[in-house]
Formats: C-alpha cells, structure tokens, sequence
C-alpha cells in the first residue's frame, strides 16, 4: 500500500467541485463580505480617512479604518516564526508600503462592499521612500541570521588566497527579480463568531500558525478559535501565516456579530502576501584545470523590509553543493520601504541554485568539459564545511540515470551550433539539492468496531496528496482496505502538525500517522485470541467504541541525526529549449528530472508535485518577476495578464523520474520532503540550455528575448 | 464597480437611443468593459446590452467581400468557412489573441474597441492621461516595455492591444456604424483610430451615441497571407510585437504588398513605407531589410521599449520571407 | 467624481443553470460567477483572478466555454449555464472527471473545475473543426487532436501546481477513447 501509485482519494471530490475551500463554507449561513482598501502610497502618512460617503453608500455595515479598529496584540518577536506572531492591521495611520490596508469596508454583498471602499476620501503626507534595490544596496547590512535558523555567513579555510590561486576563475553577478507565490486559490477568510468564539475558515498551510496568529492579534485564548481549512488551493509559501484578510475577517465577524467572508483580489495580492525578495548574488568559483574546485563564494543581496525582517537562505544551498577546500558564503539585507518577504517555494534554493549551478556552467565552459563531468568531479564525501557524513546522498545517480534517459550524449558541446527548422536548439543541466526539515506533529488514529479507521490531524493538503498518502500509510499498518480509512484534517481540535511548508509536511505527518497506527496495533495485539486475527475482529471484539492512539514526531533539534549527518533530498534537471533565431522568443522544448527523496509514499502524487515543482523553475527562468515602480514603490505589473506564469502552452513533454529509496536516518518510513525538490536547480538547467542554444549568457533574471536579442546572429535569407 | 442602469436592447434602434443617456455604454461580449468596469476604470451609470442584437451573421458580398457583424463572436469569425480560406490572416490573428474562452464571448465590435492594457491604465491611482485627461503619463520614466515605438506622443505611449485590428487594417477593411435617426456611415479602419496627440483619452472617430453593426472586408488582396505574433508566452498573452504581411510576387518580383504591425502604436500601424520599399522590388532578404528599416523610421524607443525596434524589424522581414515563399 | 448614491434597482431573473431553473434577485452588477457561488451556492466554478486572466471559472454557456467572472448575470437570462456540478458527481464521474482523477491532472483542485469544463468545450470546438493558434493551415476543416493542439487549445486554464502534462494526458485519454 505504501509507495503504491494510487489515486487521490480526494480526487472525485475535488473533479466535481465538492471540495470546499475557505470561502465556499455555507453552513453558518449568509455572510456579509468585506473588502480591503489599500494604501496608494508608498511611504507616509494618512491626514485625512474620510468614510462617511462609504457608510451611507448601499448596503454597507462597517467601515473599519485605523480610527475605530480594535485594539491588537503587536508582533512578539521572541516566537521564533514569523507566522504565528501576530499581524496586527489598521492599527495606525503610517503607511509602510504600497497597497497596506488603510480600511475595510463590509456590506451586504461583494459589489456593494467594493463599490464603498472607492468612496472613502483619503489624504496622504507621502513621505520619500526608498524602493529602487539597484541603487541601494550599499545600505545593506548583515543580518543576525537567515531563513531556517542559519548562519548569514560561513567560512571554511581562506576562501581570497584559494581563490586567487586557481587555475580557471568564474567570477560573476546574477540577479533575480521580486516573484510571488500566487497559488490559484487567493487568500481568504470567512468568520463566524458564535458566542465570544470564533470558526475560521481559512486558506492555511498550517493550522497552528493560523490558529496563533490570530489569537495573539486579536489577544484571545487560541483555544476559542476553530481554524477549518479541509482543502486548500494552493500556498506555494504564501499561507504559511494568515494575512490582513483573516485579521479582518475575524474582527469584523466580532464586531458585527455575524459571518463575514473577506478574500483578496489577485491585484492586492501583489502587495499582501506571498514576496520573494529580489537578489543580486555574486559567486566566485576557483577551479584547477582538472576541474575540482579549490574555491567557492557564494555572496547575497537581498531587500527587506525595514519592519520585518526577512533573510532568505539563498547562499546556504551552497554550502552543501560541492566540495571545496576554501569557501565562504554570505547574506546581506537591502533595507526597502516594500512589504515584507515571505517564504515562496523552495525559498533560498530557488534563487540561490540558479546563480550558482549557472556558474558551474560556466566553469564548464571555460574547462571545456562535460557539465555532469564538472560536478562529478566535485562531489563531495562529506558536508563541506560541517564535515558531518551525508545521509543517502545520490546527486550522482540522479545525474547520471538523467543524462542515460534524456539523451544527454545528443547534446551539442559548441553553445549555438545545433539548429532545427527556426530554431537554435540547445541543452541544459543542472544540479538539485535541498536540505530535508522535520518538525514536530502529532496525529491520532482510532480503530472503529465497524472495521474503519479515521485518522486526525491539523495538517492540511494543500496539494500534495495528505488525504491519499495517510491513508495508505493508515491502511497499511492497520491491514485494511483503503477505502476503509477516513482521514480529517484541517481542523484546529485535531492533534497539532507542523502542517504543509518546507517540504515537510508529508514526512511528519506519515510518521505520526505511522507511529499512531504501531502504537495502536501494540495496544490491540495485548488482547489478540492469536497471532493471525485481525486488528479489526479484536476491535470489535473488545473495543466497542473504538480504540484511538497518538502518533509524534519531535523536532529536528531534538533528533540526534540531525547532528550526525546532513539530510537532504537530490536531483537532476535536464532541458531542451528552442530560441527563435529571428525574434528570440525562447520555447522549451522537452524536460527532465530525476529525484531521490528517500521512499516515494505515493509516486503519483510525488511526481505531480515534482513535475509542478520544475515548472516553477520554468517559469523563474523565462517569465516570473513583478516589477516595481521605483516612484512610488508599487509592483505595476499586478495582475495575471501582466505577471506571466507559463501556461499550458509553455509546458511540453516534462516528466520527473522518481528513484525510490530509503533513508533511515530521515525517519522510521524512510520519507524526505519533494515539495520544493522540483523548484531546486530547475531554472538553472533551462538558462544553461538557453546559453547552449544561443551563446548568449543571461545573468539577469527571467531571460525575456529583448537579453538574447542582441546576441543573435544577423537575419539571413 | 459603481452602480449602474441595466438594459438590454431590442433592436439597433432602441440601443442607440438609450445612449442619449448620460453616462450610458454598450455592453457586448464584455471582456474588456466589465475587466475595466471592476476597476473602476469605466463608470458608465447606464449599461446598454447589445450582446443578443441580429448582427452576429457574418455574409457574402457581391463583390466578392465578407461583411461580418459587429456580433459575431471573435471565435465564430475566426472559424468561419470563407474567413479561413480567403482570408486566413484574420484567423490566424483571432486565434492568436486572449483564450478560447474569451474568444467565444468577445465580439467584433468589442474586439475593435478594447481598451490599452498599460498597466498605469489600469491603475487609477497612477497619472494616466488616457484614463485622466491632464493628469500626466506615468509609463514615461516608468515601466514602458510594452509601449508604443510608433504613433505616440509625450501625451500617452500606450499599444492597442488588438490582433484582429491589425489583421483588418492590412486587409483595408470598413467599419460600419450608424447612429440616432438610423444614421449610418462606413469609415474606412485606417481613419477610425485616432493617434493619441494631446488627446489620448479620445481614441476613435465613433460618435457618441454611434454603434458598430459591422465590418467590411473587401475582396481579398493577391498574394498570400500572413500573421506572425511575437509575445513572452507560448500563448494567452499580448503581442510585443506582431506583424500582418499580404505578399504577391511574380518571377520573384513583388507585386503587391501589404504590411501592418500590432503591438508597437497606439493603433493598428500599417506601414506604407515598408510596402512603398517593397514593391516591384526583389523578393529578397534585402529588400525585406529595406523595408523593416523603411517602416522603423520613425520609431522612438523609451528606454525599456527599445528593443521593440529591432525586433519589429526581424519579425517583418521574416514574415515577408516566408510569406513570399510561396507567393 | 460623481457619486451615484442610488440603491440600483435590482433584477429578478430566471437562470438556468445544469438543466435546474431558479429565479434570482440580483444586483445587476452580479457577475454571472457570482450569481453562481455567492448566491446559487454553486461554488464548484472558481474565483482565481475576476478579470478572465486566469480560467478557473470556466463554465459551459450554451454549449460554448466562457469565463464566468467577466459577463454579468443579468445579460443570460434563458441562457444554459452547465458548471462542473452539472457534468458528474463523486459517484457518478463525467469521462473528464474520471481521466482526470486517474492521471493526477489536478494537486490543490483550485483550477480543475475550469480546466474539466473548458476541456469539454474545447473537444466540442475541435469536433466542429474550429482552428488552433497552432493549425498549420486555418484553413483545413479537420483537426487533428494532438499534444500540442490541446496544450495551445487549453492555454486559458492556468494551473499553478503545474499538472499540465497529466492534464493533457487525461483530455488525450478521453478523446482517444471517444474515438475508438
Ligand atoms: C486576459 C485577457 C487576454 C486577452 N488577450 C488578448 C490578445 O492577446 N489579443 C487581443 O486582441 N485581445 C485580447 N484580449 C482582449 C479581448 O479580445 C477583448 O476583451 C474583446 O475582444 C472585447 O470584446 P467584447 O465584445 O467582450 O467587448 P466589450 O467588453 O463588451 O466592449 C468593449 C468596448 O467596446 C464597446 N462596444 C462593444 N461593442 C460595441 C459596438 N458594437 N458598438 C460600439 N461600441 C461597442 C463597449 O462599450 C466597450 O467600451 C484579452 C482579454 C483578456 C481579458
Ligand atoms: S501610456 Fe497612455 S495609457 Fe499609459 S500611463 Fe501614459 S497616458 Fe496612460
Ligand atoms: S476568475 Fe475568471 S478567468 Fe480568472
Ligand atoms: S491544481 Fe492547483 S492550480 Fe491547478
């Protein structure tokens, strides 16, 4: 049952749209809606919030602005997370970025609540800020330490005097824009107060930081709030944290005494949730002729808000990468009057493995060597800068079983030699790695006399196939047909998980659920009549109401193999892109990935979320940034006709091919984390294939055609 | 989006004279009006429905020429028989723009007028002075990499996004109008755009109560037809660059030439000095680089736009060479 | 700026929606999407973007794909709305429904309701000959259904967890199997 490709069990819902997310809760009845008006400055002052022409308009109930807000808990910045802090809106008349909610408006229905907000008069003090990273990073300053709890900056032996001896230097500048997560589903909230208690139902990938979050914004005990969330569309990071649309939801639902729902538009998006910050990162690679590397530097710069900091690992992908005897990595922080940055998808190793596995290509061709050859070389035996042995380490199989499948011996070595109709065709690779997180989760499972089981948790699917992957693990161990299995989540009474994010969710969860069903067996077994009767027979046997047990996994600080060796997940990416040799638009042709994660629990949904995951890369490569006005501080291309995420047409043959394993230092099921897997390394291999394709080096990211442009050769016949 | 008056018209005659309303609209496939609507970009305070109006039939001319309804869905054109087979460039272009979803609501007419998609547009708390007459253009000295190379003024830079409009442009179609006491006009699509001078917020010649029933197009031109599309996406996105070609030749010179350009002017942009460079001249990648210089003449890059130019200028000359192919 | 401070008068309309009529009152400024999840309580068609940029609320008018969020509801009285709901249920899956559960064309779900609707119009499009971006020749009246037909055809149906290949998959699945 485990590891077997089967169905989502979810699936039939979600195909004929049964599944029910935040918004689509009718059970408490009609709700008001709310709406959010945001700020049209950038940095200031309001001088003026005017909403009486609002309040009269049709419909409306409230009008909520900083002047009648309810007081709110600030941000404790001893919680070590960010998203359980709380995130209190409307509290002040500052305007700290663009787009910050200066006032909701709720009224009968969406279009009266939105046509309102346009009627609050609002004056502003606009106050300079300063939204422009090119020109500011010489402001930037090193932060205490990064996303995940890591070191802003490592060193391992004399990175300056490796360097300067090396044989072939790589030494180049890479930048990435702003991008968002922008899952499907937008951000919302629907809330329901019943009594002085609240049900939320709310778009969340983790229950607990939801359930926090708001206790300590609106200062009630947690354990009066209900967070719902049974299916979610999507976080990609961004619903990691609840956002202004459940804080005011929540305070509005009190204040009024009835249900009110508030979602976000997909334009305020671009300025409420879900920030990848820009980078500009430099890499240093020193390598002898041979090819092994005797240096390594891996420098970032990245804004932030001055508010709230946040430092995306994006140079720690690299202390892990490749072996090297001199090395220093570090992170530095643009202060920007821009809202906060926020985990998207495979935060750090996104931008992070673009720079640097487009170096190595780099360095490859200044070697003249084959890119698989390169890395080979400078794999490593043991962690690079901990010296700690690596757990299941199989970049190389990865590389290899993906040159054998994609056909890599086809690859032209000369950059712009191959062409195929209009097309320069060209071929890229590049490496994936990303550290495997745990954290705490419990879950219960209980044994029923009729022969099913239901097992609970507070984690969430967002996706990834939590429904399905329990299930299996669920029936598996308790010996019953899956379809005899029931699993709830989302739900805030259910036993705590660290929910989904990270890559972790599935590891955590399937080992709770694991431990629950082996403490349960343990307890049932006691009573068997003998050694072959089933779970289900001594259930009903002695148990009339059913049985339950817990499950838990502890904390990566508390599992000694976290000290011992370094987990992680790996991968290959193979890419063919086309570039037009006229206009240079830039096609991808065909796509490869291969992955070892440990044991695939269900390789269906494992490659799903693999195959999305290197489509993301695809994306980061070739289409994804927001651009902000550096005027006014607001993103401008705020919507999906202007921020482009591939379509369809975009996406070719892509397949990801799973190597199955098992690594027992990771847990007793052997799982590591695939969430982000696909993402790592992804946009590298597109860009490498774009310089084979053209001999045109993008360093600046994505690769529109206006930068390959130039590089073309002139219009012939 | 504010308040409005709903109506749904009977027939042409009703609809017009709902529009002596002040604040009054059509409302078509309203793909673009309610997109702006939402935004609060248009306000109309009275919505004149004209989606079930008889003009969706798309009919032979006697003189060998297509009238099309103002309509007919942008999806129904772009599948009709005689369009595919006498005048391929106006699918080609249909199919190139929006989804399938939005070509089956779009109409013809709606299609004609749809509005810029700078993003300043569509931002009303940016100085734009095509939504805000006076108030500035924030796309100079902003993100303009979409904008105008063509036709533009320090008053506005903004692109008409259309494809089919430039389809029909090279195709010398005629649009109908008529307007109160059942007055109806031809105008050639070459005069129905306006250029933005001081006035970008005044982009056609239609009146203020007049209606689009239809366009024209004349017997197709000699030679074989060709739209290309440029755009950062593999589709559902807008042109950066888009280039409409009729091309005859005989012997390998050409005979006739006809050249337009999406996405780079305010306008559907024929460029009669490319075809003036091409005529009786060579079918050659000369003659075509003569012409793509011809035609770029007078472009004006501002700053993230520029590559526009040279681009244009490719996607013309290898239009014209794989349309004078087989020519 | 003018301010229109008028309750609007509101519509009563029939809409039929999967072959059931029911009698609304609306707002005129209702979008046809929101009649159908604020008020029919039909939330299987979703709200990914409101301004047609993104498919998820990709319902059948009359036979024909549309985005939901950019027409009003007003404007289809006597229409024939079908939305997800009206193709399959759990227990009894449309061909679509079923290829997609089978081939995982879908993760979070947000975007499969549009993609499922919009793949049912499409087949109709391609049935009645309608040419592609990607028809080598607009011309010819048959169409083959390759890959690439269906990805360009599909191109209006985002899906951010990326299941486009396991999506094209499922539609192949079921248009190979209509035609055997
Ligand atoms: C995400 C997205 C992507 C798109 N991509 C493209 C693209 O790539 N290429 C492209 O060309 N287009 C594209 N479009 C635009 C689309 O083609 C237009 O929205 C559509 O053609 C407008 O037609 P409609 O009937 O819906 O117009 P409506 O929205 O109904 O009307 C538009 C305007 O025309 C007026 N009007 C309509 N009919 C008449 C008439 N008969 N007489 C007088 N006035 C009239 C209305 O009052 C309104 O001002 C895209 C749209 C979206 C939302
Ligand atoms: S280019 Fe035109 S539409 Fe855009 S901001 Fe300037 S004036 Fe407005
Ligand atoms: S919600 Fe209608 S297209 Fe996105
Ligand atoms: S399944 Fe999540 S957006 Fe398509």
């Amino acid at each position: 049952m485990i590891g077997q490709a089967i169905s989502r069990v979810d699936g039939p819902f979600k195909v004929t749209g049964q599944a029910t997310y935040a918004h689509e809760h009718w059970e408490a009845g009609q709700p008001l809606y709310g709406f959010i008006l945001g700020a049209t400055i950038g940095r200031g002052r309001i001088t003026l919030i005017d909403a009486s022409r609002a309040e009269h308009s049709p419909g409306v109930r409230k009008v909520m602005t900083y002047r009648n807000a309810p007081a709110q808990g600030a941000p404790d910045e001893s919680i070590p997370s960010l998203y359980w802090r709380a995130q209190p809106v409307l509290t002040n008349p500052e305007i700290r970025h663009y787009g910050e909610p200066v006032a909701l408006v709720v009224a009968g229905t969406f279009e009266q609540a939105r046509a309102a907000a346009s009627l609050i008069d609002i004056e502003y003090a606009v106050e300079p800020g300063n939204y422009d990273f090119a020109t500011r990073q010489d402001q930037s300053y090193v932060p205490k330490v990064v996303n995940g709890r890591m070191e802003a900056e490592t060193s391992v032996g004399d990175f300056d005097s490796g360097f300067n001896s090396a044989a072939v230097k790589v030494d180049q500048r890479y930048t990435t824009p702003y991008q968002f997560s922008h899952p499907m589903e937008p951000n919302a909230c629907l809330a329901v107060p019943r009594g002085d208690d609240l049900i939320l139902y709310v778009s969340a990938q983790i229950v607990d930081s939801a359930r926090a979050s708001v206790a300590n914004t609106l200062r009630i005990d947690p354990e009066r709030i209900l967070v719902v969330t049974p299916y979610v569309g999507g976080g990609f990071g961004s619903k990691l944290g609840i956002h202004s649309e459940t804080i005011l939801a929540a305070l509005a639902a009190r204040q009024l005494n009835e249900p009110v729902k508030v979602v976000l538009t997909r334009q305020q998006i671009f300025h409420l949730m879900g920030l990848r910050p820009t980078t500009s990162q430099r890499v240093r690679l020193g390598a002898g002729k041979d090819g092994r590397l005797v240096a390594i530097a891996h420098e970032v710069n990245m804004y932030t808000s001055p508010h709230e900091e946040y430092a995306e690992q994006t140079a720690a992908t690299t202390r892990a990468l490749y072996a090297a005897p001199n090395r220093w990595t570090s992170h530095r922080l643009t202060p920007l009057d821009l809202p906060r940055g926020e985990d998207v998808r495979a935060p750090g190793e996104a931008p992070g493995l673009l720079a640097v596995e487009s170096a190595m290509d780099e360095l490859a061709y200044a070697l003249a060597m084959d890119p698989i050859e390169l890395r080979i070389r400078n794999e490593p035996k043991v962690h690079p800068e901990t010296g700690i042995p690596f757990s299941d380490r199989r970049l190389v199989e990865c590389m290899r079983e993906g040159a054998r499948r994609f056909g890599w011996d086809q690859r032209p070595a000369q950059p712009a030699s191959l062409r195929k109709g209009r097309w320069l065709v060209g071929y890229g690779m590049a490496a994936a790695i990303r550290m495997h997180f745990q954290g705490p989760a419990k879950a219960r499972v209980r044994m029923c006399p009729d022969g099913t089981a239901v097992v609970q948790s507070d984690m969430t699917d967002i996706g990834g196939g939590t429904y399905t992957i329990l299930a299996q693990v669920a029936a598996e161990r308790l010996g019953l047909p899956i379809d005899r299995v029931r699993v709830e989540i989302g739900r805030s009474d259910f036993p705590v998980s660290w929910g989904s994010g990270g890559s972790w969710g599935a590891a955590n969860s399937s080992t709770a659920v694991y431990r629950a069903c082996e403490a349960l067996r343990e307890k049932l077994l006691a009573s068997a009549r003998d050694k072959s009767e089933a779970l289900s027979e001594i259930v009903a046997r002695n148990h009339p109401e059913g049985l339950e047990a817990e499950g838990e996994i502890v904390s990566m600080e508390k599992d000694p193999n976290y000290r011992a060796y370094s987990l992680n997940t790996y991968g290959a990416h193979f890419a063919e892109v086309g570039v037009d040799v006229d206009t240079a638009e830039i096609r991808l042709r065909r796509m490869l990935g291969v992955f070892a994660a440990g044991r695939f629990l269900n390789p269906k949904t494992a490659r799903s979320q693999l195959i999305g995951g290197m489509t993301f890369g695809v994306s980061y490569a070739l289409h994804e940034q927001a651009v902000v006005d550096t005027r006014s501080g607001a993103f401008v291309n705020r919507d999906l006709a202007e921020y482009l995420v591939p379509v369809h047409a975009d996406i070719p043959e892509l397949d990801a091919v799973l190597l199955d394993g098992f690594d027992d230092k990771a847990n007793v099921l052997g799982v590591k984390g695939i969430g982000e897997l696909g993402v790592c390394g992804s946009a590298a291999a597109v860009t490498n294939a774009v310089f084979n394709a053209t001999g045109v080096r993008v360093r600046d990211f994505p690769i529109t055609l206006e930068k390959v442009l130039p590089g073309l050769p002139l219009m012939e016949a | 989006m504010r308040p409005f008056i709903y109506e749904r018209a009977t027939d042409a005659r009703a609809a017009i004279a709902a529009m002596s309303t002040a604040g009054a609209k059509f409302i078509s496939g309203g793909t673009n009006l309610l997109d702006l609507m939402k935004l609060e970009i248009e306000q109309p305070t009275h919505l004149v429905d004209i989606s079930r109006l008889a003009f969706k039939d798309i009919e032979e001319l006697p003189d060998g020429g297509l009238r099309i309804g103002a309509q007919a869905s942008n999806s129904d054109t772009a599948a009709d028989r005689r369009v595919r087979t006498r005048y391929p460039l106006l699918s080609q272009a249909l199919v190139a723009g929006a989804s399938g979803q939005l070509r089956n609501k779009a109409s013809v007419g709606g299609n004609l007028l749809q509005r810029t998609r700078c993003p300043y547009f569509y931002d009303t708390a940016s100085a734009c002075n095509k939504r805000n007459p006076g108030s500035g253009c924030s796309a100079i000295g902003g993100l303009n990499r979409s904008h105008a190379i063509l036709g533009g003024s320090d008053a506005c830079i903004a692109t008409h996004p259309s494809d089919m409009a430039v389809a029909m442009t090279v195709l010398d179609a005629q649009i109908e109008l008529l307007g109160a006491n059942q007055a109806a006009r031809r105008v050639a699509i070459a005069d129905f755009y306006r250029l933005p001078g001081d006035t970008p917020h005044i982009e056609t010649v239609l009146g203020p109560n007049e209606m689009i029933t239809g366009v024209v197009l004349p017997p197709p031109p000699p030679g074989r037809q060709v739209y290309r599309k440029v755009r950062d996406r593999a589709s559902y996105a807008f042109a950066l660059v888009s280039v409409a070609a009729i091309v005859a030749t005989d012997g390998g010179t050409i005979t006739s030439a006809r050249v337009g350009f999406g996405g780079v002017a305010p306008k559907p942009w024929r460029s009669v000095e490319a075809e003036a460079a091409l005529m009786g001249r060579p079918a050659t990648m000369a003659t075509y680089r003569d012409a793509a210089e011809a035609a770029m003449t007078h472009a004006i890059g501002r700053g993230q736009n520029d590559f526009k130019i040279e681009l244009a200028k490719r996607t013309l000359c290898r239009t014209l060479a794989q349309v004078a192919q087989v020519g | 700026m003018q301010l229109v401070d008028v309750d609007i008068a509101k519509h009563t309309i029939e809409l039929k929606v999967n072959g059931r009529p029911s009698n609304l009152v609306l707002d005129p400024r209702t979008s046809l999407l929101d009649a159908l999840r604020e008020h029919l309580h039909l939330t299987g068609t979703k709200k990914g973007c409101d301004h047609g940029q993104c498919g998820a609320c990709t319902v059948l008018l009359n036979g024909r794909r549309i985005n939901s969020c950019l027409t009003l509801a007003v404007m289809h009285e006597g229409d024939e709305i079908v939305t997800v709901e009206g193709l399959g249920s759990p227990q009894a899956l449309h061909p679509l429904q079923a290829a997609f559960v089978e081939r995982d064309g879908f993760q979070c779900g947000y975007c499969t309701s549009g993609q499922i609707c919009s793949a049912v119009g499409m087949l109709a499009e391609v049935k009645a000959g309608w040419p592609s971006h990607v028809t080598a020749d607009v011309a010819s009246q048959q169409i083959e259904l390759t890959a690439e037909e269906i990805r360009e055809r599909m191109s209006g149906n985002i899906c951010r967890c990326a299941a486009y290949p396991n999506i094209v998959a499922a539609i192949r699945d079921v248009a190979e199997g209509a035609r055997r």
